[in-house]
Order: structure tokens, then C-alpha cells, then sequence
């Protein structure tokens, strides 16, 4: 019991349970909708293709964007304290390139990925420093860091680099059997555990809670004498690590380095994380909901790559649509909120 | 002088005259206009034509910027416009015509005037937030140019289209002097009119200029069409340029450096106060960036991080935070002065 409901008198203390339900429910609605859209896409996917109703499409949903659901669990931090992060694209990408050049000159596999996720954390712990200590906007300072980031790659090459390494040949080629023919790729446990992590931190330690109250207000989360000031450097250091793990899963997926790689990344991040429910004023939000929406976005491919006729350029024109209506479902509850 | 120093205008100013003077340094014929087939010729000028897409998009972001909002669309707008009159030049029975081309340039102002809508739409009537109402625009825009060009390059051959881009007029370029043209509509409908003060107190306060009476809605839709019909005259001469639509690479990252041009140019993303003069030095200094890496030598793959050190540093200079530093660092020697000022007021 915290300090504060032990001073609670009890006559205030009744109503509060039907309330906090009632908000609760109103909270978890955006969430609970894009899980709604994900089992209605599955349905229709199922009902108009016969082989689309089985596990292993399921688990390909995740096999086919481990990446995504890394760089998503990083963007919700940063989200849900009302800030935004541009620079993840450019971060996967160099990741990439880093990996692939240095494997190539030979280096030891468990090096080159701790020296990747120094870099992906310390760009962004620069970004959250600057961010913080100069005042100056999430969105401008991110958006260095990504010509940053991405002028690096090109600095590094121009050219694709394959990557023949055995580690990651062998991360790329591996398959966890699971019950029947079904398997998953080891990136999936990666990832999967990166969001059970996540989870724990946002909902049961100090830091988690200090995130949303500083989404919820950071004027007030600053009074109750949180730290805010390290809080919010942190959740840009997190997604920068978040990005470079991204950066090696899509390294092992793709096996090459390619500085014009995971462009527009960044724009899938954010969208997933808003289809999963996380209000992007901050405050608010799931980090499953997130992996939601990367699933959503997921199945969104996969209902393209099913038709056959349809053209790439759907999926970009569904995804903004989805985006829309999702930001308009927020505004709706919001408002029903307030 | 002081005073010259401490006028808004005076730190890009001087980092572009820096950027150009070096530039001459090492190519000393680089300051140097000469005519040529009735033509003016030189590195200024292919700076101005070059720039001309940047700084008509920047300037519309300027306005955007100045009511607090910003338009991340402006990419995917230039990707629709140069698709949509590209594909009617296609497909139309007489692609050679004057008529054609008029018609293509109208269907493009078009378009962006009702992605213009669009965007005002979500960001005035229903309220979203900037940075996302213009990012569907931004996600969903690029897929809208693909479907329209069908995924593919499309190549007209029509020489009236291709004047926009790269015909000239009385010696100079049309681009530049388009570009010009809006420039001078915009500062003389911003700053001759009442429209330059209700955007700047929509930017201020949005809350208050209601409450005094002011349609905000309606401002902040005319400052997004604006853009976006900035957007689809650049997107014209982009694609005017090279005779042909991209969908996938027409003014990709164009919405960034628009943005850097009007922070570089002094006008705050926190809204209110803006200065279309200084987003287009802003546009200048990073169109001649551009110029200054391939003149010093610098392999071009490193622009980007030649840019992003650039933003940082300005974005650092701009931050109230710095500037405090820097000024407690000046006051520093002499805090007997301070005291004795204090002690005025005192008495």
C-alpha cells in the first residue's frame, strides 16, 4: 500500500472501485480494438484463403518482424512520455552496417554485437542528454540523430555487404521446433523476451511509473519529486538499444549491411505503436498493445503477399488509413475521457 | 554594431556570407555570374535553382511552424503532384501541347490545395496533433504517387511542362523566379495584411486568440493548404526538372530540410514569431552545404553527417539554455558591475 491511500479518508474511498473500472476500461479500449481488428484480419484472411488459417502463418507474423517488435517496445518508452524518436530507422540501419563491415574484417560475432549495442545506446543517450539539458524538441534532436546515423552508414559504404559470419549464418538459418511442424526463428525468443522485460519495467518498477507520470504530466511528475530529468534521458538510451538490437535481428534475418536499409522504419515504429493503442500526447499506453500493432501491420503484408494482385504500395496506403482511424479513435475516447 | 549582431537575422546571415566566402576561397571563380546563350550562368545561380523546391516548401512550413504545428506531408505531397500531372501529360492524346501542360500544372495546384484541406481538416476540426494529422498524409501519400504512376517511372516529353523546371526567363531560371514570386505573395499577405499577426498570436496562444475573437480554425487551415500547395509547386518543378514522376524518391526527406531551413532561419518550433527572410537563408545555407562538400573535396556520402552536425550546432545556439550559458560566461568577470546595478535599484 503506498503512503498515499493509508491518508485516504474512507468515506472517499467507496466510489473510487466502480471508477477506476470504469476508466479502466475506457483506457484499455484502443488496445482491446486493435486486438479486435487483429483476430477480425485473421478471419477474413482465414476465410478467404484456406491456408491462411494455420500456426505457422501465425508465427511468421512474428518471425518476419522480430525487428519491428524490438524497435516498437523502444519507441512505446519513448512515446508514452510524450516524446518521439526519428532516428530508429537510421539506427537499425546502422547497426547493420557496422556488423556486416566488421564481421567482415574478421572480428568475433560476441564483440561486434556488444560494440553495436554500445553504439545504438550511447547515440541515443547523446539524443536524451541533449534533449534534456538544452530544452530543445524530441523531434528536431532525433532527426539529426537519424542524418546522423544514416550519413554514417554512407560514410562507412555505399555498397551492400553480405555477411558470411557463422554466428549469424546460423542465427538466420536456426529453427525452434515447437509442437507439429510449427517453428520459430531464435529472434523471436529474443525479441519476445525484450517485451517481457519491457513489460516488467513499465508496470512494476519506479522507472516504469515514472515514464507514464511523466507522460501524464511532467510538470506535476517533477513536483512529486520524480526523477524526471534522468527518466527521460533513459527511455532515449533504451530505444537506441533497442534499435541496435533491432538492427542485429534484421541483420540476421536480411545476413547483409545496406546503408539505405530499414528506411521509413521509423514511420512502421510509430504507427504500431500508435494502432496498439498508446495515446502519442504520452500518458498512456501497453507495450503488448504495440506488439498488436506490429502484428496488425504484419498481417497487413501478409494479406498483400496473399492476393497477389494487389501492388506493394497498398500496404503504405493501408497502413495510413489504419493510422487515421486509429488517431481518430483516440481523439473519440479521449474526449469521452475528458 | 552590437545592435546588428543582436537582430535575429544576424547569425544566419553571417553563416551564409562564411559559407560562400570559403566556398570562393577555394574556387575563386565561384562568386563569378557570367552570360551565356542569353542565360545567366554560375554557382549562385545553380544554388537559387537548385534550392527553389526547398524554399517554396520551407516557406510554407514557416507558417505552418509559426501556428505551432508542422507538416511532415510536404514529401508525399511533391510525390502526388509531380505523379498526377506527369501521368496526364501521359495519357493525354496531345502530350506536346501548351494546353496540356497548363492543364497538368492546374491538376497538380489542385491536388495539393485538397491535400491542403485534408491536412487542415485533422489538425483544425478534429483536432489531432500536427506531427501526426501530416504523418498519415506522409505514410499513406507515397503509396497514393505509387498507385498513381503504377509503381512505375513515368517519362513525359513535353517542353512547356519542362520550363517549369528548367526553362528561363529574362536571363534567369523560371524556378527561381516562381519561387520568388510566392516569396514576395507571402510576405506581402503576412506582413501588408492582418494575416502575419493572427497566425503569430494563433502560434502564441491559441486559446487566448480565440477567446479575443480570432477564427483559429480557419487560420490554421489557410496556413496548411498553403504549404501543401507549396509543396505541389515544387513538386512540379522537381519533377518538371527531370521530365519525369518518381513516386518512391520525388522529395524524399524534402519535409527535413524544409524544416532545417526555417530553424536554421531563426523561427522558433515553439510557434509565434517567424521570419520568412530568414527561412530562406535557412534554405540557402543548406543548399550551399550541399555545394560546399563537393567544392571542398568532402566525399558527398558525407553531407548527411555534415547536415546533422550543422542542425545540432544551430538547434544548440537557438536553445535558451545555451544562450544562457553563453551569457553568464561573458557576465562572469565582471560580477562587481552586476552588484552595483543591483544596488541602484535597491535605492
Amino acid at each position: 500500500m503506498s503512503p498515499l491511500s493509508t491518508l485516504t479518508p474512507r468515506t472517499l474511498k467507496k466510489p473510487s472501485p466502480a471508477r477506476s473500472r470504469l476508466r479502466g476500461g475506457a483506457r484499455y479500449a484502443p488496445t482491446l480494438a486493435t486486438v479486435g481488428l487483429f483476430l477480425a484480419m485473421f478471419a477474413v484472411g482465414a476465410g478467404m484463403y484456406p491456408s491462411f488459417l494455420s500456426g505457422q502463418v501465425f508465427l511468421n507474423l512474428f518471425i518476419d518482424n522480430t525487428f519491428l517488435i524490438v524497435l516498437a517496445v523502444g519507441m512505446t518508452f519513448v512515446i508514452l512520455t510524450g516524446g518521439i524518436d526519428l532516428s530508429v530507422g537510421a539506427v537499425v540501419a546502422l547497426s547493420m552496417m557496422v556488423s556486416a563491415t566488421l564481421l567482415q574484417q574478421g572480428w568475433n560475432a560476441g564483440a561486434v554485437i556488444v560494440l553495436v549495442l554500445l553504439i545504438g545506446g550511447g547515440l541515443g543517450l547523446l539524443m536524451g542528454l541533449i534533449i534534456q539539458y538544452f530544452d530543445i524538441q524530441p523531434f528536431i534532436v532525433t532527426l539529426a540523430g537519424m542524418f546522423l546515423a544514416r550519413g554514417l552508414c554512407y560514410v562507412i559504404s555505399l555498397d551492400s555487404i553480405p555477411v558470411t559470419e557463422g554466428f549469424f549464418t546460423g542465427m538466420a538459418q536456426a529453427q525452434i521446433p515447437l509442437s507439429g511442424d510449427l517453428f520459430v526463428s531464435p529472434g523471436v525468443l529474443l525479441a519476445l523476451g525484450i517485451v517481457a522485460i519491457a513489460f516488467f519495467v513499465l508496470h512494476h518498477t519506479r522507472f516504469g511509473r515514472t515514464v507514464y507520470a511523466i507522460g501524464g504530466n511532467e510538470h506535476s511528475a517533477m513536483l512529486m519529486g520524480l526523477p524526471v530529468k534522468s527518466t527521460k534521458i533513459l527511455v532515449y538510451a533504451l530505444s537506441g538499444l533497442c534499435s541496435a538490437v533491432a538492427g542485429i535481428l534484421f541483420s540476421f534475418y536480411s545476413l547483409s549491411g545496406y546503408s539505405l536499409a530499414a528506411q521509413g522504419m521509423e514511420l512502421d515504429a510509430i504507427a504500431a505503436v500508435v494502432i496498439g493503442g498508446t495515446l502519442l500526447t504520452g500518458g498512456t499506453g501497453y507495450v503488448l498493445g504495440s506488439v498488436v500493432g506490429v502484428l496488425v501491420l504484419g498481417i497487413v503484408q501478409t494479406f498483400i503477399a496473399y492476393d497477389g494482385t494487389l501492388s506493394s504500395w497498398w500496404t503504405k496506403i493501408v497502413i495510413g488509413g489504419l493510422l487515421l482511424v486509429f488517431i481518430l479513435l483516440q481523439r473519440l475516447f479521449a474526449r469521452k475521457a475528458g | 554594431m552590437k545592435s546588428l549582431l543582436k537582430h535575429r537575422l544576424a547569425w544566419p546571415v553571417i553563416a551564409l556570407a562564411a559559407l560562400l566566402l570559403l566556398n570562393q576561397i577555394f574556387r575563386p571563380d565561384f562568386l563569378g555570374l557570367r552570360m551565356q546563350d542569353g542565360h545567366l550562368y554560375g554557382s549562385l545561380i545553380d544554388i537559387m535553382r537548385n534550392g527553389a523546391p526547398t524554399i517554396l516548401i520551407a516557406l510554407g512550413m514557416t507558417l505552418v511552424i509559426a501556428t505551432r504545428g508542422i507538416d511532415l506531408s510536404v514529401g508525399a505531397v511533391v510525390a502526388i503532384a509531380g505523379a498526377a500531372s506527369c501521368a496526364y501529360i501521359a495519357a493525354s492524346p496531345d502530350p506536346g501541347s501548351p494546353v496540356t501542360a497548363a492543364t497538368a500544372v492546374l491538376i497538380a495546384v489542385v491536388a495539393g490545395l485538397a491535400l491542403g484541406v485534408w491536412n487542415g481538416f485533422l489538425v483544425s476540426t478534429i483536432g489531432v496533433q500536427p506531427i501526426i494529422a501530416t504523418l498519415v498524409l506522409m505514410t499513406a501519400g507515397r503509396g497514393v504517387a505509387q498507385l498513381i504512376t503504377g509503381g512505375q517511372i513515368i517519362s513525359v516529353s513535353n517542353d512547356h511542362y519542362k520550363s517549369i523546371g528548367a526553362g528561363y526567363l529574362f536571363t534567369l531560371p523560371i524556378s527561381i523566379l516562381i519561387t520568388a514570386a510566392v516569396f514576395a505573395l507571402a510576405a506581402v499577405l503576412t506582413r501588408r495584411t492582418a494575416l502575419g499577426t493572427l497566425i503569430e498570436a494563433v502560434g502564441i496562444n491559441p486559446v487566448a486568440s480565440r477567446l479575443a475573437g480570432l477564427r483559429a480554425r480557419n487560420i490554421i487551415w489557410i496556413v496548411y493548404i498553403f504549404s501543401a500547395v507549396c509543396a505541389a509547386i515544387a513538386g512540379l518543378m522537381i519533377s518538371s526538372n527531370v521530365t519525369a514522376a518518381d513516386a518512391n524518391n520525388a522529395g524524399l526527406y524534402i519535409e527535413m530540410d524544409a524544416i532545417l531551413a526555417v530553424v536554421i532561419g531563426g523561427t522558433s518550433l515553439a510557434g509565434g514569431r517567424y521570419t520568412l527572410v530568414g527561412t530562406v537563408v535557412g534554405a540557402f545555407i543548406i543548399q550551399t552545404l550541399t555545394t560546399t562538400v563537393y567544392t571542398l573535396g568532402i566525399p558527398p556520402e558525407v553531407t548527411l553527417v555534415f547536415k546533422a552536425l550543422v542542425v545540432i550546432t544551430v538547434c544548440l545556439l537557438q536553445a535558451p539554455k545555451a544562450r544562457n550559458l553563453l551569457n553568464r560566461l561573458k557576465a562572469a568577470p565582471k560580477p562587481a558591475a552586476k552588484e552595483a546595478a543591483k544596488e541602484k535599484v535597491a535605492i
